[in-house]
């Protein structure tokens, strides 16, 4: 009966998270989902930066090259680190078990977190690293809160840290609310520049949730012509049929 | 034709094969000022055969394994041919049976089509709608995300509140104390069964309604009208053949549909995370809770009446008696009304207005329901309960001080 308790309670409360976002202003990601450059950008930062620690399990190399304009020997000689076979999936050498005693934590499978967390969230969290001597790597994020995952596109963006400002919760009581982030040590990309990165990120991890979606509203327009002529035909029809229903 | 005649004959001689034609569709004499609201009846059955034609095609691919389900259905949205269409078709279907549903028995509640003599008729439905519940129910742990494995939690621990049995109840359910592979492999045999169980009471749903004939917007018995029409001087006057009258105006309506179908699952399938909630693309984690635990929009109107009702000494089994009475007092409805016309329009403002408020009260519960609980949503949901259970409790009273307008003899247009 406690066990009962303890869930319906948890389904009724809203849990503080580690991983919620919740409160958090979002950036717009702004991805173009037709922009092939961007996408090939993207994935040469994600299987440089990311492929790593978190794989894209469900994606195939093969699919990615068609899907983003790429040969099959592009990807082979310039995006596969991990496998030599084109019709693998995204999967990486580090185990379960050793991500954990690294990081606290294994990195989550990539393949659909763009669909778990939506654009905005990794467009923001990608550029909201900041100082933090009480982590372990020196950094927190703030739309994740005391993550393990260390900034790892540093050296792109720099070093920044958050500049907090105090304001009253609806109890009166003195809180910490995020405001700003402030430039420490310039990365080797301005900021535009960097942004950009997050953004062919975002692009290719939202390609990579969900790899038919281009063809999906693509084909849809054609099923949504097809179907309404056949409605206009339907209701002819009706019409025709129920001239003499008075 | 004389061939084709001859064939029919010697079908009929063994199989009743044209009687059935007539007596259900040829000859089946519906009334003729049936409106948008009648359309949901062919789209509801069309849509259970989208579910079951997409479900079975879904299963040649699924694995109901507790390590290989979430995989598995990402294979069918990557790997397999036409997969991430049928996927859709199956998920986008399921929220949009529940639309056509609600639809269909609000049409039953504005024009009565429960009173006397479809009383057997309307609990048949009610009957196919706890179907329906327990198919999206079983269906919806499948892909074993986040969402899936902690919804089914939470209302399999329903059944542990039950006093006594609830405990040993519980674990029957799930074959585990926990939410497990045993779990997951059973509600996959059940969600493929079920929609089965749902056909045939469809089938018995429609005999009853073929044995009592149809409502219409007037509430008004055309089989006790004049008699006489075009096709049959014994017919209802104001009755025509369901076919082919019907059957093409069903055809219009089902392109309609299709065209609102289509949109959803070519351009939203996840419908702003509605139909496909974003936490469910996380794989399930039974360590990790999620911050908020919602069950999927036609169920959180329910779950808002199981979250406003307040526990007692500790147990939540009085919310968990609500939730249900909440559905079952459906079974009552026909004898709960008691106002002399059974159509809305001729019913008079109190009616018309307790309805309404029902319907608003409805969707507000529903809202509250995908919310995490505040004081303040808590006690909407309360109001929003007790209004819900006035609106059917209080109906011998009010739909009996309810000045009625005079019904017509024949239908209006």
């Amino acid at each position: 009966m406690k066990k009962l308790i303890v869930v319906i309670l948890l389904a009724a409360a809203p849990m503080l998270g580690l991983a919620a976002g919740g409160g958090v202003h979002l950036d717009d990601a702004d991805i173009d989902l037709g922009d092939q450059a961007s996408l090939q950008r993207g994935a040469k930062f994600f299987m440089n930066y990311c492929l790593s620690c978190h794989s894209a399990k469900f994606q195939r190399y093969n699919r990615m090259a068609k899907d983003l304009g790429l040969t099959d020997e592009e990807v082979i000689n310039n995006l596969m680190f991990t496998t030599d076979k084109i019709g693998d999936t995204m999967n990486i050498a580090m185990t379960a078990d050793k991500a954990t005693e690294w990081f606290g934590s294994p990195p989550p499978d990539l393949s659909v977190i763009s669909r778990a967390r939506g654009v905005d969230w990794i467009y923001t969290y990608l550029r909201s690293f900041y100082l933090d001597e009480k982590r372990p790597f020196g950094v927190n994020n703030i739309v994740f809160p005391d993550v393990g995952m260390p900034h790892v596109l540093w050296d792109l963006q720099g070093a920044q840290k958050a500049v907090f400002k105090t304001e009253k919760d609806s109890a009166g009581n003195d809180i910490q609310v995020f405001d700003r982030f402030e430039p420490v040590t310039p990365g080797t990309l301005s900021p535009e520049a960097y942004d950009q990165v997050a953004r062919d990120l975002t692009a290719f991890l939202s390609y990579v949730g969900e790899p038919i979606q281009m063809e999906r509203r693509r084909l849809g327009v054609w099923v949504l012509l097809f179907i309404a002529v056949f409605f206009v035909f339907a209701y002819l029809l009706k019409k025709e049929y129920w001239k003499d229903v008075h | 034709m004389s061939m084709m005649k001859n064939f029919m004959g010697w079908i009929d001689d063994r199989y009743p094969a044209t009687k059935v034609w007539n007596e259900h569709l040829a000859e089946y004499y519906a009334p003729k000022n049936f409106n948008f609201w009648y359309l949901m009846g062919s789209l509801a059955m069309l849509v259970l055969v989208i579910q079951i034609l997409t479900g079975v095609w879904l299963a040649m691919s699924y694995k109901p394994d507790a390590e290989l389900a979430f995989g598995s259905v990402e294979y069918i949205m990557r790997d397999v041919d036409w997969g991430w269409l049928i996927r859709y078709m199956h998920s986008t279907g399921a929220s949009a049976f529940f639309i056509v549903i609600y639809l269909h028995m609000f049409r039953g509640l504005m024009y009565g089509s429960y009173r006397k003599p479809r009383e057997l008729l309307w609990i048949i439905g009610v009957i196919i709608y706890l179907a329906m519940m327990a198919t999206a129910f079983f269906g919806y742990l499948l892909p074993w995300g986040q969402m899936s494995y902690w919804g089914a939690q939470v209302i399999v621990n329903l059944f542990s509140a039950v006093p006594v049995i609830g405990p040993d109840l519980g674990v029957w359910v799930r074959g585990d104390y926990v939410i497990s592979d045993a779990t997951l492999n059973r509600f996959f045999a059940l969600h493929f069964l079920v929609p089965f169980v749902l056909a045939a009471l469809v089938f018995v749903h429609i005999i009853a309604l073929h044995k009592v004939g149809s409502n219409n917007p007037d509430g008004i018995e055309i089989k006790k009208g004049p008699k006489g029409n075009r096709w049959d001087d014994k017919a209802p006057a104001d009755g025509i053949p369901f076919h082919p009258y019907y059957s093409v105006k069903d055809i219009a309506g089902v392109a309609g549909f299709l065209f609102l179908f289509a949109a959803a699952v070519f351009f939203a399938p996840e419908m702003g995370g509605y139909f496909i909630e974003h936490p469910n693309f996380e794989p399930a984690n039974p360590l990790k809770t999620p911050d908020h635990i919602a069950p999927v929009w036609y169920f959180t109107p329910f779950y808002a009446i199981l979250r406003a009702v307040p526990s007692i000494a500790g147990s939540a089994f009085p919310g968990v008696v609500a939730m249900f009475a909440s559905i079952l007092i459906m079974f009552f409805l026909p004898w709960l009304d008691r106002s002399p016309v059974k159509s809305i329009r001729y019913k008079g403002m109190l009616y018309k207005v307790m309805l309404w408020l029902f319907v608003i009260d409805f969707v507000i519960l529903g809202f509250l329901g995908t919310q995490p609980t505040t004081d303040l949503y808590v006690r909407m949901a309360q109001i929003g309960t007790i209004y819900y259970f006035a609106f059917f409790l209080l109906m011998p009273i009010y739909s009996k001080m309810d000045k009625t307008k005079p019904v017509p003899e024949r239908v209006t247009e």
